[in-house]
């Protein structure tokens, strides 16, 4: 803005005030002061769990079918940023996807730090199995709160799937496995269009109650702004207390962050970074955080 | 130094009824944009938003051209454009000498800047914030004897590239001087896009026991991918102007490779499901982006415009 000359092009002070702010720069013990007594003032959560889901979620809609190898290296880069959940794989058949095919490779080939949790989607008892003889010491399932989305995603009707979902969620509680739930299409559904909050409500209750210990809202396709989450979030936690509850937000209209809006705590910023640079090396694309493109010089 | 008393946030859910958008594309976007439009395609661009039904473009800046390429055509393309009636086109006047350029070109409103760090304005303007102010009466005189509304723009308000962190209480001094020299608005710059929603807030809490909150506006740059998160904070507290850019264009002359401003396609994404009026039409609007950013060889900066264009 104004008319600043473009000659004033990399700043060196600029780098420095990069890694010297709070909010950039390494978590300091004590630095969080300001900004707890701010969210204390606003109502913001002091600490905020990330479950990092880019091996997952990320990877499974990229085009490019990233190698094993690749892929445990990145979950491992990912382990060493301050995460404290990484959501690995699925199990999911790869006829289905492909780019989760070496689900139990990748689960049997990455370090498993102590303290970080690493769970996996299984779709189903068979899926499930497989997940535990991998390794895997906690797992997903996800419904959704469209009927049309879930006939269409996983070929069956919502009650369907939560019978399929209980008998896994079940045979997790009976081995101590805890198990999360998710519900997508939470603020809209590229079928059916608009999805009432109670709908969204009667499938998380319905997950919670078959024991998932959380239950992650989805807004699918990106569609929702904070007004509809508002809405959305003041339903569901009417059934479900909100330490239990997660949001999943994707950033197809650009909403994501206005609708999660947050505090981040602990995480190391630049190790997320450059785990994010290896990976969109690997991929052949480039990054979509905006802090990244800021932050790496073209 | 005073002690700021804390304004208490409105409870998250309230927002005005309606947010006037003021659309700075053309300027604060193009003017941060590599390749070279030419004078039609920059003409053309501001029709299009015209029709698109925001209520103000800022339409160009009379800045040397020496410092700004891109905006050397600014008189053509202040006298090229359609000035649709109830659509305002100010138009950015660094100096006196640009401001006679301006009136001369038609301009029925003008714009003037200052920074809330003294190290900004000293490296860019080799002067003090105060200098800088004083070399805007001269304009503020004018314009005021001509009746021509003057809108001020306050950069660095969440941070400086030189100094750092910015204390609200400079941002506020800045914000007042401004608006008591008789700028009608102020539009709060994050220049370089480093704030998050609690910096926003505290510098908002500030800035409004100075000027009346419906004299501000925030101008929000996504360099950190955090405009349209701290945009949201500011109207909760109650701004109901808002700047943005078509496509998200522009960029960071302080940080390569990063985005522009806050894109308009995404912020009228959110206030239309938030229920706010903005008077705009979406589907022109992204018309607009289409066109310009084809026009510069560019992919859109808006996520809208991303997931619904269908090549």
């Amino acid at each position: 803005m104004g008319n600043v000359p473009s000659a004033v092009k990399h700043c060196l002070s600029y780098q420095q005030l990069l890694r010297e702010h709070l909010w950039i720069g390494d978590s300091v013990a004590g630095a969080l002061d300001p900004a707890q007594e701010s969210s204390q003032l606003s109502g913001l959560p002091e600490y905020v769990k990330i479950v990092e889901v880019g091996p997952r979620d990320g990877l499974q809609n990229e085009k490019v079918i990233v190698p094993t190898d690749k892929k445990i290296e990145f979950i491992n880069q990912l382990s060493q940023t301050g995460l404290s959940v990484i959501e690995v794989t699925s199990f999911v058949s790869s006829r289905w996807i492909p780019q989760m095919a070496d689900h139990t490779e990748v689960m049997k080939g990455i370090r498993q730090y102590p303290g970080i949790r690493y769970p996996v989607l299984t779709p189903n008892l068979q899926g499930f199995h497989r997940a535990v003889a991998a390794g895997a010491t906690e797992i997903s399932v996800f419904g959704a709160a469209s009927e049309s989305f879930s006939k269409k995603n996983i070929n069956c009707s919502i009650e369907e799937s939560m019978e399929r979902f209980e008998e896994v969620v079940k045979s997790a509680r009976h081995m101590n496995i805890p198990a999360r739930g998710y519900v997508s299409c939470a603020l809209g559904c590229p079928c059916e269009g608009s999805v009432t909050p109670q709908k969204v409500t009667e499938v998380s209750k319905r997950l919670y109650g078959m024991g998932c210990y959380e239950i992650s809202l989805g807004d699918t396709i990106g569609v929702g702004t904070p007004g509809s989450m508002k809405k959305l979030l003041e339903s569901v936690m009417k059934e479900i207390p909100p330490r239990a509850l997660a949001v999943h937000c994707h950033d197809t209209y650009g909403q994501a962050l206005a609708n999660i809006l947050t505090a981040l705590q602990g995480v190391n910023l630049y190790k997320v970074m450059e785990a994010g640079d290896f990976i969109c090396k690997a991929v052949n694309k480039t990054t979509n955080s905006k802090v990244a493109q800021a932050s790496f010089s073209a | 130094m005073a002690t700021v008393r804390r304004v208490s946030t409105s409870s998250a859910g309230t927002f005005p009824k309606r947010v006037k958008i003021v659309e700075v594309g053309p300027r604060d976007g193009l003017q941060n944009e590599k390749n070279i439009v030419p004078t039609a395609t920059k003409i053309k661009l501001i029709d299009m938003l015209s029709e698109a039904g925001l209520p103000v473009v800022e339409a160009t800046s009379f800045v040397s051209p020496k410092w700004v390429p891109q905006m050397a055509d600014h008189a053509e393309v202040l006298k090229g454009i359609q000035k649709f009636p109830g659509i305002n086109y100010p138009v950015l006047t660094p100096n006196f000498k640009g401001y006679q350029a301006a009136v001369a070109a038609g301009a029925k409103e003008v714009a003037i800047f200052g920074a809330a760090s003294e190290l900004f304005t000293r490296k860019n303007i080799n002067c003090s914030i105060d200098e800088s102010l004083q070399r805007f009466d001269e304009i503020l005189k004018a314009a005021q004897a001509a009746s021509i509304p003057v809108r001020g723009y306050v950069s660095c308000v969440l941070g400086c590239p030189y100094e750092g962190k910015i204390s609200p209480a400079k941002v506020a001094e800045v914000a007042k001087k401004l608006y008591s020299m008789g700028c009608y608005e102020i539009s709060l710059g994050d220049t370089i896009g480093v704030g998050t929603p609690g910096i926003m807030r505290d510098m908002l809490s500030a800035v409004m026991h100075e000027v009346p909150v419906a004299a501000l506006a925030v101008h929000c740059h996504d360099t950190y991918g955090q405009a349209l998160a701290n945009t949201l904070m500011a109207l909760q507290m109650g701004v109901s102007v808002v700047d943005s850019s078509v496509a998200g264009l522009g960029g960071c002359p302080y940080a390569q490779g990063a985005s522009g401003n806050l894109a308009t396609e995404d912020l009228v994404y959110m206030l239309t499901g938030l229920g706010v009026h903005t008077g705009v039409n979406l589907q022109k609007l992204l018309e607009a982006g289409a066109f310009i950013c084809q026009a510069l060889n560019r992919k859109t900066s808006s996520k809208v415009a991303q997931a619904t264009c269908k090549l």
